[in-house]
């Protein structure tokens, strides 16, 4: 077998060096009732033409976002990433090795781990951010389990334009622990709803912004309204290239920042893996979870990274850590951090200029078509219609037909009573005929 | 000054305990790098955790060795945390405590029994 | 001689009689590699665009005014900045990375290639179903290979990593108590000293007290001392196996049979899954719910931290509570259960936004159909071997923890054997880099002294643990005769000499900001 450098020779002189008769020997540990004598029940050994025929026919039966008119977004985003990202998170070094706790022979991850978390950090328009965690689903459910811990309450009220599954993934976690939630309505446009219920009890209010629908909210006021309550503020952001256009979580006040980083750098990969970006206030650091990078200097001096503040963690702090994490995004940060370098300020704000024309010139050509309602007035590369028919079906025909038109709300949110809402995103990856195209294919389903 | 078997020391003023940890725990610990001291106004029960202490590689719980009110923290480690170090049984104290029952001391080790105690471990 | 070459340079070394530094700090190949904000980078862009055709006006005071601080690195720069950065990093593609309970072994590049086809990498989370069949089919596929490699009836992909996957097992075994009425009193989760700390401050997040179950002589679970702390208030033990002493639990049915018997579930923790796979399955011995690290026994590669996939194998009781989403094979093909609905109706939720690491599904397939059931198994028996190979060949010189019997993938000694040479095993570890390898696993597990904990993994060849076992004997041999300055210092050969971890924790810098005065951007 190619991945086995061990000969039968070899095996027969190690076994011997051991002192022991077979191999058998080696698993006496292993309850007899519990010893399998042979294979299990499975394919043998296949070589690399096989296994690749064999999953290049699955990946067959799959409409790529690069081959249709595309319009998903919903937390997930397509988007363009230059050839050097993929090359570099190739490299040898980057790719085969591990967590960086020896930093003499690390320092390429450490080095660029720092110069993430300053990347996170200045996006954000917050002072500090950690090395990542699992996406910004799960971060979210992190900043609202810290909330509890820095105010030492309990409640945890969300706005209705957090992502359904966002909602759900954090409540799953912190409910265990006894936190209270408690969501609002799904609401186009109301992440201010949440400053009526602050209350005495309340760790957190979370946003998000650009909300699942598409609309973009100046938190700052809620913000006010949290910390007079003695609570904190997160927000979530799902498309981090927003960022590249809008103010900052920092600049209006957020407490802890919860995003997904799957925009810069990473593929849509059906889902994972992605990034998620975890930023704070300075005050904040030794209640934040995950790992951190920080500068120190080496035996003679010389500038160098190591992890830092590791009492935070499992290994050490064990059942009192602040979260249980351990492996984070490594690779997708690093994939991150290159198309950010890349991009720079200068390319990072056209890009997300681009992002924005290509959603106004589809929601205008989706406005002048009869029947569809746009639900989202101010909004980044994303917004909400309404549609005459129901919007799961319309979808699903619109696929038929080779047009990925977008999410629908339903899919998110089944009871919501909001089936003939759709999620419509576009991207620079979005060309004019797509656009074309998806009205064309829209105004004929919708028989307008 | 008297001690405990987790290695806290406590010294008696009027009413007032001053509490730290030993040079023996400091030493133990390593580089100090962080100190979680209590709350002004909290009370603490004995033998319950009420600061953290922190070296490179692990956070210990510090136990308080009689109970009462914190009437004093002493902030100066949370930037200096290397006076625990410097100074475990003096400047590197962590925490001021009305105590509510100073009969609570008499349960402790004396220097003598505890450089007693430390030569049995 | 027709033609003299009058400009003749020498061609074989010079002897000089000092060894100078160098002037900038580099060293040969590697140069010293500044921030990127450190550079000229304000301002300059590596990406090509179209310029946009808005200018944002339309989102007035939403848009962000001020300078964000990102510099831009062109295309050559950027690959020079990674590239360089990349050389001061130890690699498994480099040499033995043998990091006990991390199973560092080869990543093979089928995985990548695989990953990479766009019917995998180019699809959307939230695709219309009918769109994503082969997606879904390789996560059924990849279902059924776990499942049938563990003897385990359930499995839930969707956990992100291996302390995610634990976080799942526990919510499993939380939700079956809550349904049976039996949460309220069962708040204890018993979890052996030995155990990573992922175990505890899972069982902690999740709302349990940890109570811990100690280790005896030999390295295994206290069975006793287990049995006297089950009982109607414990919800569950979470036992490593084979432990993180390398050790396989030989009362493990006897472990299984108690607990259940107080009412309470099993988890495993399968991180050491790569000692046993294709031998023994979890199934048989009694686990409740087992996640595997993917990026551990199935190859997918560890990206200097991540990412990582953790499944969950659960048994016919838990099943019932896994988290959506996952799929569901009939007639009409794949589905995507994505709620508490119908099949769902008991599940405890959902742990992240989507379907999980479909990234790494794809690679750990790859890696299993590569190896077949046959293989699989030959890995286990090479793993294993390995390990034992090196036990046998450095217990002579250094102290193993458990010497008696066999260890299974890794093989632990402790610091006894250093005693009196003033040399701990940070020092030793530091000078097996001078010597070119990655140092094994330090100080875990807690329960032995000094720990040592070296993994080779099926993938090194004999030659290389050959190599290996060379360079720590003469380190052991070294470190014996007095040779003390050589571990003090040590690593002198690494890009960096040993870092202040102190300097970094007492007051730390977590970011790059600008030197006051200057006139950079944020």
């Amino acid at each position: 077998m190619r991945y086995l450098p061990l000969t039968p020779d070899d095996r027969t002189a190690m076994l011997a060096a051991i002192g022991a008769k077979s191999i058998d020997d080696l698993f006496v540990d292993v309850p007899e009732a519990a010893r399998l004598d042979g294979p299990v029940d499975l394919p043998r050994v296949a070589g690399e033409m096989e296994v690749e025929r064999a999953l290049s026919a699955m990946a067959a039966k799959n409409a790529t976002a690069g081959a249709t008119p595309f319009f998903c977004g919903a937390g997930a985003y397509k988007h363009h990433v230059p050839a050097t990202v993929d090359h570099v998170i190739q490299r040898s070094e980057f790719l085969t090795s591990y967590t960086p706790y020896q930093p003499e022979i690390a320092q390429g991850t450490l080095q660029y781990l720092y110069e993430f978390q300053t990347q996170v950090a200045n996006l954000t328009g917050m002072p500090v951010a950690n090395a990542s965690l699992y996406d910004g689903s799960t971060a979210m459910a992190e900043g609202v389990l810290m909330a509890t811990r820095v105010t030492r309450r309990n409640k945890a009220v969300i706005s209705g334009g957090v992502h359904p599954h966002y909602v759900k993934a954090t409540e799953t976690v912190v409910h265990a622990v006894g936190v209270e939630t408690q969501v609002l309505a799904p609401a186009f446009d109301a992440e201010a709803a949440v400053i009526d219920q602050i209350g005495p009890d309340t760790a957190c209010v979370v946003v998000q912004t650009p909300n699942v629908f598409g609309t973009a909210t100046d938190v700052t006021k809620i913000a006010e309204a949290a910390h007079a309550a003695g609570a904190l503020l997160i927000v979530v952001v799902t498309e981090a290239v927003s960022m590249g256009l809008l103010k900052s979580p920092g600049e209006m006040g957020a407490d802890i920042v919860a995003a997904e980083g799957q925009s810069i750098g990473n593929a849509l990969n059906f889902g994972g893996p992605y990034v998620g970006l975890f930023a704070t206030r300075e005050k904040l650091i030794r209640q934040m979870p995950g790992r951190l990078t920080g500068e120190t200097v080496d035996a003679d001096g010389e500038r160098g990274f190591v992890l830092t503040l590791s009492t935070r963690e499992q290994h050490i702090r064990r059942d009192k850590a602040t979260s249980n994490i351990c492996t984070n995004s490594g690779l997708c940060t690093l994939a991150f951090t290159i198309h950010m370098s890349l991009l720079g300020e200068t390319g990072l704000r056209k890009l997300a200029l681009l992002n924005h024309e290509k959603a106004m010139a589809t929601r205008d050509a989706l406005a002048a078509i009869p029947g569809v309602e746009i639900l989202t007035s101010r909004f980044f590369n994303e917004f909400a219609v309404r549609l005459p028919k129901n919007a799961a079906e319309v979808v699903s025909t619109l696929a038929d037909h080779h047009v990925l038109a977008g999410v629908p709300y339903s899919r998110l949110a089944p009871d919501a009573g909001m089936d003939d809402v759709l999620l419509v995103a576009a991207t620079e990856t979005t060309l004019d005929v797509d656009i074309q195209i998806l009205a064309k294919s829209l105004s004929k389903v919708l028989g307008a | 000054m008297k001690f405990t078997k987790d290695h806290e020391w406590v010294s008696l003023d009027g009413d007032i305990a001053t509490v730290g940890i030993s040079k023996h725990a400091a030493d133990a610990l390593g580089d100090v790098v962080f100190v979680e001291v209590p709350e002004v106004g909290k009370t603490v029960a004995k033998g319950a955790s009420f600061a953290v202490v922190e070296s490179v590689k692990a956070a210990s719980d510090v136990y308080a060795p009689v109970s009462g009110e914190v009437v004093e923290a002493n902030d100066a480690l949370s930037t200096a945390p290397e006076t625990v170090n410097s100074a475990p049984q003096a400047d590197g104290w962590f925490a001021k405590i009305k105590v509510s029952d100073a009969a609570e001391l008499d349960a402790l080790m004396d220097q003598a029994a505890y450089d007693a105690f430390l030569a049995t471990l | 001689m027709s033609t003299m070459n009058t400009v003749g340079r020498p061609t074989a070394p010079n002897e000089v009689a000092s060894k100078p530094a160098t002037l900038t700090g580099g060293r040969g190949l590697l140069q010293n590699e500044a921030l990127i904000f450190e550079g000229d980078g304000w301002g300059k862009t590596g990406v090509d665009l179209a310029e946009p055709k808005t200018d944002g006006s339309d989102l007035g005071d939403l848009v962000r005014k001020d300078p964000i601080g990102l510099p831009g690195l062109s295309e050559p720069e950027a690959m020079r900045h990674y590239v360089r950065l990349s050389q001061k990093n130890h690699a498994i593609d480099l040499a033995i990375y043998p990091l006990g309970s991390c199973t560092m072994k080869h990543n093979p590049r089928l995985n990548e290639k695989m990953a990479r086809l766009a019917g995998f990498s180019d699809i959307h989370p939230l695709q219309p179903i009918s769109t994503v069949q082969g997606a879904l089919e390789l996560m059924d596929t990849l279902a059924h290979w776990l499942k049938t490699l563990t003897g385990m009836p359930a499995v839930a992909l969707s956990p992100k990593a291996g302390a995610h996957g634990e976080l799942c097992g526990l919510m499993a075994i939380r939700a079956a108590h809550e349904a049976s009425r039996q949460h309220e009193k069962r708040r204890k989760v018993l979890v052996p000293t030995s155990a990573h700390g992922t175990n505890p401050a899972t069982a902690a997040f999740v709302g349990y007290t940890v109570v811990e179950v100690a280790q005896t002589e030999d390295g295994r679970v206290d069975v006793a001392d287990l049995a006297s702390k089950l009982g109607d208030d414990v919800a569950a033990i979470m036992v490593t196996n084979p432990n993180t002493c390398g050790l396989f639990e030989r009362d493990i049915l006897e472990i299984s049979r108690l607990t259940h018997e107080a009412g309470a579930y099993f988890y495993c923790d399968g991180a050491n899954f790569n000692a046993i796979v294709g031998r023994v399955r979890p199934g048989d011995l009694g686990v409740d719910a087992m996640h595997i690290n993917l990026h551990k026994t199935f190859s997918t590669p560890h990206g200097g931290g991540g990412p990582g996939a953790g499944p969950v194998v659960l048994s016919e009781a838990l099943a019932p509570f896994a988290p959506a989403p996952w799929v569901v094979h009939d007639a009409d093909g794949y589905r995507l259960i994505e709620r508490e609905e119908d099949e769902a109706v008991q599940a405890f939720g959902r742990l992240c936004a989507f379907q999980g690491q479909m990234g790494m599904y794809v690679r750990a397939l790859s890696y299993m159909m590569s190896h077949g059931a046959d293989g699989l198994r030959q890995v286990a028996e090479d793993a294993v071997l390995n390990a034992n190979y090196i036990k046998a060949r450095l217990s002579d010189l250094m102290s193993a923890a458990f010497p008696d019997g066999p260890c299974m993938h890794e093989a632990l000694f402790d610091d006894e054997w250093l005693k009196g040479t003033d040399i701990t095993t940070l020092d030793f570890a530091k000078a097996m880099i001078d010597e070119g390898f990655h140092p094994m696993t330090m100080y875990f597990p807690l329960v032995v002294h000094g720990a040592m904990l070296i993994e080779p993994t099926e993938t090194e060849s004999k030659a290389e643990l050959d190599r290996f076992i060379h360079a720590m004997r003469l380190l052991a041999e070294a470190a014996k005769a007095g040779d003390v300055d050589r571990f003090k210092g040590a690593p002198f050969h690494a890009p960096l000499k040993r870092l202040d971890e102190t300097r970094a924790a007492r007051s730390p810098v977590l970011r790059w900001s600008a030197p006051a005065g200057s006139n950079q951007a944020a």
